[in-house]
């Protein structure tokens, strides 16, 4: 099960290449470092996919007390934050030849940041809880809160950014985005989500796993 | 009624223990000078420049002072096992999270009009005209600090390293409210009318209801220590 | 167990008497099994349970900088009474204190504290009573004291389990023992037939030898 779950990620994962490099047309501006994009953009979908995954989980975990449903919790936030730290750092990377330098306070770069950082405290909650039940307890009352909190990061900080200097700078993926180009982020897409689904399911066997020879 | 009972009995006895040791008030108000003088080095005393960083300033000092107080709300708790008394108290926990609540947003709105005074004394700053709109910024802000606060006091006051995960977990959820406070701030120390931040006030309102909300619903996990 | 009876638990340190004080006490899960107490399930109905009970543990749940009348006032309002300030002086002085009414806890002897965490049962008036080495720490006259109230709150119908690890006063309040070895129950016996020293060898015996 798991096994196939790995498998149909790494060919999606295939897929996802050869529809950015290969089917995917070249960008007239900003030639083929455009195509970083296909990373850039899926990553954070499937980021956020996790953490929504983690705040279900939670409560359920809060609700009915059961450990599968902490360590779906702990696993999703892990990948998510896995994500959203690849998305940051191929946005910088994106950033540097496009808008000439790596780090910018831009709306979007900045709310997924914040996210981050709120996420990365969450794993060291995690880490710093030496009574199991308890870790589970408090990090589940953490992601619900963080969870929460997402809608409330990017509204205030895309007002506290475009209020004062509108966005002249090129984003990525406008209103008038080809049919093609879209096909090549949904293929990716799924591809990274499948990666995230079969990282989430091995992370949370090892959860178990460590938590049988704990007990 | 019964509710509000156990909730009043909270703040009552935390109001008490505090007039009784003035542990937290006196050393926040001293806590709140050093700010000033602290900030008045590092930024040099040039008043022209330091207004444009005035509301920055001002909600830093906020902060951390709230990192402080909010910091210590459950550390009487651990006194002599209090903690359980709490915990074996029949009746819905979350009134003890109104009245912790209560308490913490009495205790900072004490501290930050502290700050103010001293802002207002040691930046030439003129309050009068605009106290009421930089009141209702405030109370909006500090509440929402104070519930994520009240809650996260509760989660880290037995843990190892509670002086470092408190800030570590409540500066990053505190990002909207600090966003929000600051450019509200900003607009009503330039005079313009509540009008023009009404969407950082709607903002605020929402945070303060969802960090509310989510406390109640989730202090009786965090009270089972 | 029955109302009006007392159960002593026996044991070594580690043997498990906190940790079930606690676990009845609705402070800690069991790992399995069921805890059925004044007929709720402790795990499932915490709050019906904790209506019924009073603890007194290692900590006696008071505050050193309030005194002995606003402790007790301030736990009576938390459990949502609305109890007139007579009642107060007068649950006061069930427990002695009558005369330190008025003083901060902070100057209080441990046996005070234990006194003043019993008179919030006088005015609560559960039904099971959960102690932790309820005669350790006390002087002659507040264990003489201690022990004829454990008397009168079983005569009134109530139930006590108290965990200790010695043989004084809790044997003479006891009816039946229980001696914890390794977490289990080793040994369960009615206390009227046995004498102290008889409660002493059967210690030996149980306790001390379970690995």
């Amino acid at each position: 099960m798991m096994r196939a779950l790995g498998w149909l990620a790494a060919l999606g994962l295939a897929a996802g290449l050869v529809m950015g490099f290969g089917v995917a047309p070249r960008e007239l501006t900003q030639g083929n470092v455009q195509r970083i994009m296909y990373v850039h953009v899926p990553s954070v979908w499937v980021a956020y996919l996790a953490f929504a995954v983690a705040f279900v989980a939670s409560i359920a975990y809060l609700g009915r007390r059961a450990a599968p449903a902490d360590r779906l919790a702990h696993a999703a936030a892990e990948v998510g934050t896995l994500f959203l730290g690849i998305t940051i750092a191929t946005g910088s990377i994106w950033g540097k030849p496009t808008w000439g330098t790596w780090w910018t306070w831009d709306a979007r770069l900045t709310s997924v940041s914040v996210v981050f950082v709120m996420y990365v405290g969450y794993l060291l909650l995690r880490g710093m809880v030496d009574d199991p039940e308890r870790g589970a307890r408090f990090a589940a009352v953490l992601g619900i809160i963080a969870a929460l909190n997402i809608p409330l990061v990017h509204f205030s900080v895309y007002w506290w950014r475009t209020l004062h200097q509108p966005p002249s700078l090129m984003k990525p993926g406008g209103a008038t985005m080809p049919p093609v180009i879209l096909a090549a982020l949904l293929v990716n897409f799924a591809a990274l989500a499948l990666v995230g689904a079969y990282f989430v399911a091995r992370r949370a066997r090892l959860l178990r796993r460590e938590a049988e020879l704990l007990a | 009624m019964i509710y509000a009972r156990r909730a009043w009995a909270v703040v009552w006895k935390d109001l008490l223990v505090e007039r009784r040791s003035k542990e937290t008030l006196n050393a926040l108000a001293f806590f709140s000078l050093l700010l000033l003088f602290v900030f008045q080095f590092a930024l040099g005393p040039d008043r022209e420049r330091l207004a444009g960083v005035l509301p920055g300033l001002l909600w830093l000092g906020f902060v951390l002072a709230g990192l402080l107080g909010l910091g210590r709300t459950f550390v009487a708790e651990r006194e002599n096992d209090c903690w359980e008394g709490l915990l074996l108290a029949p009746g819905d926990k979350s009134a003890i999270y109104v009245g912790k609540l209560a308490g913490n947003l009495l205790l900072m709105l004490a501290v930050e009009a502290m700050l103010l005074v001293l802002f207002a004394v040691f930046f030439n700053l003129d309050l009068a005209g605009v106290l009421p709109a930089l009141g209702l910024v405030v109370v909006l802000g500090t509440l929402g600090l104070a519930a994520v606060g009240t809650l996260f006091a509760a989660m880290t006051a037995n843990l190892r390293a509670r002086e470092l995960l408190f800030p570590v977990l409540l500066l990053p959820v505190q990002v909207p409210v600090l966003l929000a406070t600051v450019k509200a701030t900003e607009a009503v120390l330039a005079g313009e009318p509540l009008g023009a931040v009404a969407h950082w006030l709607q903002l605020l309102a929402a945070a303060d209801v969802v960090y509310v909300t989510a406390g109640l619903l989730t202090f009786d996990f965090v009270l089972e220590g | 167990m029955a109302g009006g009876e007392a159960v002593a638990l026996l044991g070594a340190n580690g043997a498990g008497k906190t940790t079930l004080l606690k676990i009845l006490a609705t402070l800690l899960r069991p790992t399995r099994g069921r805890v059925m107490v004044a007929g709720h399930d402790a795990v499932r109905e915490p709050e019906a349970v904790r209506r019924h009970l009073g603890l007194v543990a290692h900590g006696a749940h008071v505050y050193e900088d309030l005194t002995a009348r606003e402790n007790l006032a301030f736990w009576t309002a938390l459990g949502g009474a609305r109890v007139p300030a007579a009642d107060l002086a007068a649950a006061l002085a069930a427990v002695e204190l009558e005369r330190h009414a008025g003083e901060r806890v902070r100057t209080f002897s441990a046996g005070m504290k234990r006194r003043l965490s019993l008179a919030r049962f006088v005015l609560a008036r559960p039904r099971v009573l959960l102690l932790d080495e309820p005669f350790a720490g006390l002087d002659q006259r507040a264990k003489k004291w201690l022990e004829e109230y454990l008397q009168a709150f079983k005569a009134g119908g109530g139930a006590i389990v108290m965990a200790t690890h010695s043989f004084g006063r809790e044997l003479a309040v006891a009816d039946r023992i229980a001696i914890l070895a390794g977490g289990a129950i080793a040994l369960e016996a009615p206390r009227a037939p046995l004498t102290a020293d008889d409660v002493q060898r059967l210690y030996a015996l149980h306790a001390e030898d379970a690995p």
